[in-house]
């Protein structure tokens, strides 16, 4: 394990007079596989939000490998290797499954607007190279079946997994998953568990994830970063969080509470 | 290599047809085709930002417009003397008279495609309603604005643009324009526009420059609307504002509407079906604008998502719709 990849300094975002995300640092090195959780509203997408330029922090510092991103577009960020999941789904609805990994790749196209309309050489390469990528990677996440299928049509599970396929194309450093187990039944998270941590292997991804579900977190994350009303009450290994008195004084009162202590 | 001859073959079927046409139909049936392509080229240029991107756009007649004068004046001011001087170094006209056309159309198709880059701007904050607005507001300015300038002929119009417009070059502009877009939609650039529209905020979040895109889609829609109002300045050989309406604008969308967003094909035969209509119903005198708005109520009814769909007529798909007929014969 080499340097962090993912700094973020006491970064703050503040909404008005609501501070959603306050003071937070941390930090993630290549290859961890991070788990941010929380109550519901603690600010955990918020998180994701900043990491990925959707807001600019109110205040705060961010690196990525050592060099700030604070302020620049989602686009660039994601150039730079940062890519992401939705909790609520956002798939391109209309275009084929195929097509929605393409436009991920789309950073690595290397023909222009010119070539596309001439159709050269480089451009027939580029279509081909960026075919096989989309094919490998639905093959890799059992999809292949649905290659040309509307992916507005997918079931439900295989909308998941598309999503976290076209996340992977852009071939990014750092995987940010927003509740990959939201809506799915114990088997299908269990298979998902399975899923991340195979994608971690396979494609040496660094990965931080929000989750609700805490058999997911406690089961895979080796680290777990716990927030509250947008403050870090926490931080440590699965063992340490559950046995956090803070950890369980912020959850009290939900169902989550049992799962804690209940898990491992 | 393959290109090289497709080009040929197509400007031989072009001029093949320039010969043959003007002889087979008469002038009427001639000006009601010519319409057909111009309005061919309004409508897929339109669908690259309506449809591809999801930008809504109401200012398209202003496009047309700049175009339309901006080619005219080039003609009228620097167009006839080159080719009178071409034409005297032993040129002949027709293809001095193409050269010169050929350059007045880049230069309005131009100009357009800078109004497109000033108006895509505001599309980058803007969306949906607001955008709509704000394109509504650019095609009136411009008309408005060729409505009160004096050398451009004010309320009077733009009389004596040489009429060097035939089916050749409308033809040319159609197959240009539908080149284009069909090499886009198939491209990971037309795929961007297509991420756009279906979801920015993804679209962004995985890396495709959105305000780039959305600009683009404006300069590549604008510069060919701006190639229609040069075909149609150089065929018609008076401009007059009040052509350039946002009832233009509106009857465009119409037709991107009707054929599908984003199909290009479909953007094709709407604009045909949409011209040639009022043209067929004239027997009907009066009823005429009431029957053709009453069949596009009954056609969006029917098919809320267009002629087409999002589908593309292509040779594949006319052969899998054929083959079931052959067999059950």
């Amino acid at each position: 394990m080499s340097g962090p990849i993912l700094a973020l300094e006491r970064v703050t975002m503040q909404f008005g007079g609501l501070k959603a995300v306050a003071d937070l640092d941390l930090t993630i090195g290549e290859g961890d596989l991070v788990g941010l959780i929380g109550p519901n509203g603690a600010g955990k997408t918020t998180v994701f939000n900043v990491i990925t330029g959707v807001y600019a922090p109110t205040a705060g510092e961010l690196r990525l490998l050592g060099r700030s991103i604070r302020g620049l577009r989602p686009h660039a960020i994601a150039h730079r290797g940062v890519s992401r999941t939705f909790q609520n789904i956002r798939l391109f609805g209309s275009r084929c499954c195929r097509d929605n990994i393409s436009i991920a790749a789309h950073q690595h196209a290397a023909a222009t607007l010119l070539d596309a309309v001439v159709r050269n050489r480089r451009f027939e390469r580029d279509e081909r190279a960026l075919r096989e990528q989309a094919d490998r990677l639905l093959e890799f996440f059992g999809l292949s079946a649905w290659s040309d299928t509307i992916a507005g049509e997918l079931p439900y599970g295989q909308q998941r997994r598309l999503e976290i396929a076209r996340a992977l194309a852009g071939r990014p450093r750092l995987l940010l998953l927003d509740e990959p187990a939201a809506g799915l039944n114990p088997q299908e998270s269990d298979a998902l568990m399975h899923l991340i941590v195979e994608i971690r292997r396979q494609f040496q991804v660094t990965i931080l994830l929000i989750e609700h579900d805490m058999r997911v977190v406690m089961g895979i994350c080796e680290r777990i970063a716990v927030l509250d009303y947008g403050v870090k009450i926490a931080e440590g290994t699965p063992d340490q969080i559950r046995t956090d008195p803070k950890v369980i004084e912020a959850y009290l009162g939900e169902e989550v509470h049992a799962d804690l202590g209940a898990g491992g | 290599m393959r290109q090289l001859l497709w080009m040929v073959v197509v400007l031989a079927v072009l001029a093949a047809a320039n010969t043959v046409l003007p002889r087979l139909i008469n002038p009427y049936v001639a000006q009601v085709v010519l319409l057909c392509g111009i309005n061919v080229i309004l409508a897929v240029s339109l669908n690259l930002v309506n449809g591809f991107t999801g930008q809504f756009s109401i200012g398209h007649a202003g496009f047309m417009a700049l175009g339309a004068y901006g080619s005219a004046m080039f003609s009228l001011h620097v167009g006839i003397r080159w080719v009178a001087a071409l034409q005297a170094v032993g040129a002949p006209a027709p293809l001095a008279e193409g050269v010169a056309l050929l350059i007045a159309l880049v230069v309005g198709g131009l100009l357009a495609a800078l109004a497109g880059y000033l108006v895509g701007l505001p599309s980058l904050r803007l969306r949906g309603d607001y955008l709509a607005i704000v394109t509504l507001g650019f095609g009136e300015i411009i008309r408005v604005l060729i409505l009160n300038v004096d050398a451009v002929g004010a309320a009077r119009g733009l009389p004596g643009i040489p009429t060097w417009v035939d089916f050749f070059w409308v033809g040319l502009g159609v197959v240009a324009v539908i080149l284009l877009a069909r090499h886009v939609a198939g491209s990971t650039h037309g795929r961007a526009l297509f991420a756009i529209r279906d979801d920015e905020v993804a679209a962004e979040a995985l890396g495709v420059d959105t305000t780039y895109y959305k600009v683009l889609a404006f300069v590549l829609g604008a510069f060919f609307a701006g190639i229609a109002g040069g075909l149609f300045a150089h065929f018609l050989s008076y401009l007059n504002p009040n052509s350039f309406t946002f009832l233009k604008s509106i009857e465009v969308i119409a037709m991107v509407v009707l054929g599908g967003m984003g199909s290009i094909s479909g953007s094709v035969l709407a604009a045909i079906v949409l011209t040639l209509m009022p043209e067929v119903l004239r027997p009907v005198k009066d009823y005429r604008m009431v029957i053709y708005s009453l069949m596009l109520v009954v056609l969006m009814i029917t098919r809320p998502g267009g002629l087409l769909g999002s589908r593309e007529i292509s040779l594949a798909w006319l052969m899998k719709r054929l083959r079931p007929a052959r067999e059950r014969a």
